[in-house]
């Protein structure tokens, strides 16, 4: 572990990263959304057990949330094409390449020994206020219930500001 | 700690007795090739621990990279409602390479089910919103792969070849494993 990941309460700092190599994706886009952002240390981890292919047959219960879902790892973007064309992924991923690395370590998730991104998770709320963080031990993926659950508590805060 | 949501209930498809020292639960996928060598991991468990082990399956077909897991997983729902499911469990771990519609009807054939009512039910996706239940449940539970296993309601985060598998579980249940073995 090498930084101390951002953590709930925090105002996630905003990034533009390129998710196909002619168009770029910022996290202010998704104001409004919640998004999940997926850290990762590399593509082509093997299929059965791909975090991103686990996540990519759970995307219905994200959107449940109307949440969205961004991977995230140092790769350049051709090997992100490559990687979601291959796996069939249906949601962005996003190349922290040039320079590299420089969002993870805004949310303090970058592995400064492996020069990857840590295997990190951030729920942000509608407002881009981190409201979950999850950094995994080397060598688990982390499944989506702790994502779900931080957006199940989302649904409940909003739901009660709507109440009169 | 990932833990197993909803525990084990009676919809669940259970061999052994629940209240057994140690319930382990498999999220697989019938294409999967892990979870065909885990098939074979999870017999010898079997075998080794007989009554001491109860241990369900749960659907998680990965089904954008293994085209033919859902339909794999409610072919072996239909047999369950012939009361045949870990039959055809067996038969599709067995035969992951040959799953397409018409294989699925030849094992129904071969285990002498009642094929029109099975061809039925895969016609209809009758079982599609059970399988779709347990890989609900599995994104709850915090399934991260196939084969994921919970070990008395908690993932399993090692290994799961034979010996870590079988230490995880003894590990586990330790005291009673020695009372009842």
């Amino acid at each position: 572990m090498s930084e101390r990941i951002l953590k709930p309460g925090v105002v996630a700092p905003d990034f533009r990263l390129k998710a196909t190599p002619d168009q770029s994706v910022a996290l202010a886009d998704f104001r409004g959304r919640p998004v999940i952002l997926a850290l990762y240390p590399a593509d082509w981890s093997p299929v059965c057990s791909d975090q991103m292919a686990v996540y990519n047959e759970l995307l219905d219960e994200f959107h449940q949330h109307d949440a969205q879902l961004l991977g995230i790892s140092v790769d350049g973007v051709w090997c992100h094409l490559a990687f979601a064309s291959n796996r069939k992924l249906r949601f962005p991923l996003l190349a922290d390449f040039e320079p590299k690395g420089a969002a993870a370590r805004s949310f303090g998730a970058y592995d400064n020994e492996n020069g990857v991104c840590e295997r990190a998770l951030f729920v942000i709320d509608r407002e881009g206020t981190i409201t979950w963080s999850h950094l995994s031990p080397i060598g688990i993926n982390p499944g989506a219930d702790g994502i779900l659950e931080a957006l199940e508590r989302l649904r409940g805060s909003s739901l009660a500001e709507v109440r009169p | 700690m990932s833990r197993l949501r909803p525990p084990v209930h009676e919809g669940d498809h259970i061999a052994g007795d629940p209240s057994a020292p140690v319930v382990l639960v498999e999220y697989g996928d019938y294409e999967c090739p892990f979870c065909g060598r885990a098939h074979g991991v999870v017999e010898a468990l079997q075998q080794t621990l007989a009554e001491r082990l109860c241990f369900v399956f749960r659907h998680f077909p990965l089904a954008t990279v293994h085209p033919h897991a859902a339909l794999a997983a409610e072919a072996a729902e239909a047999a369950g409602a012939q009361g045949r499911f870990w039959q055809m469990h067996n038969l599709l771990y067995e035969n992951q390479t040959a799953l397409e519609p018409a294989d699925l009807i030849g094992y129904a054939s071969m285990m002498q089910l009642d094929v029109d009512a099975f061809v039925d039910d895969l016609r209809t996706h009758r079982f599609l919103e059970k399988v779709r239940a347990d890989l609900h449940s599995g994104a709850l539970s915090g399934v991260n792969g196939t084969p994921t296993f919970f070990i008395n309601g908690l993932r399993h985060d090692g290994a799961w070849d034979f010996d870590s598998l079988f230490g995880a579980i003894t590990g586990a249940a330790a005291p009673e494993m020695h009372e009842r073995g």
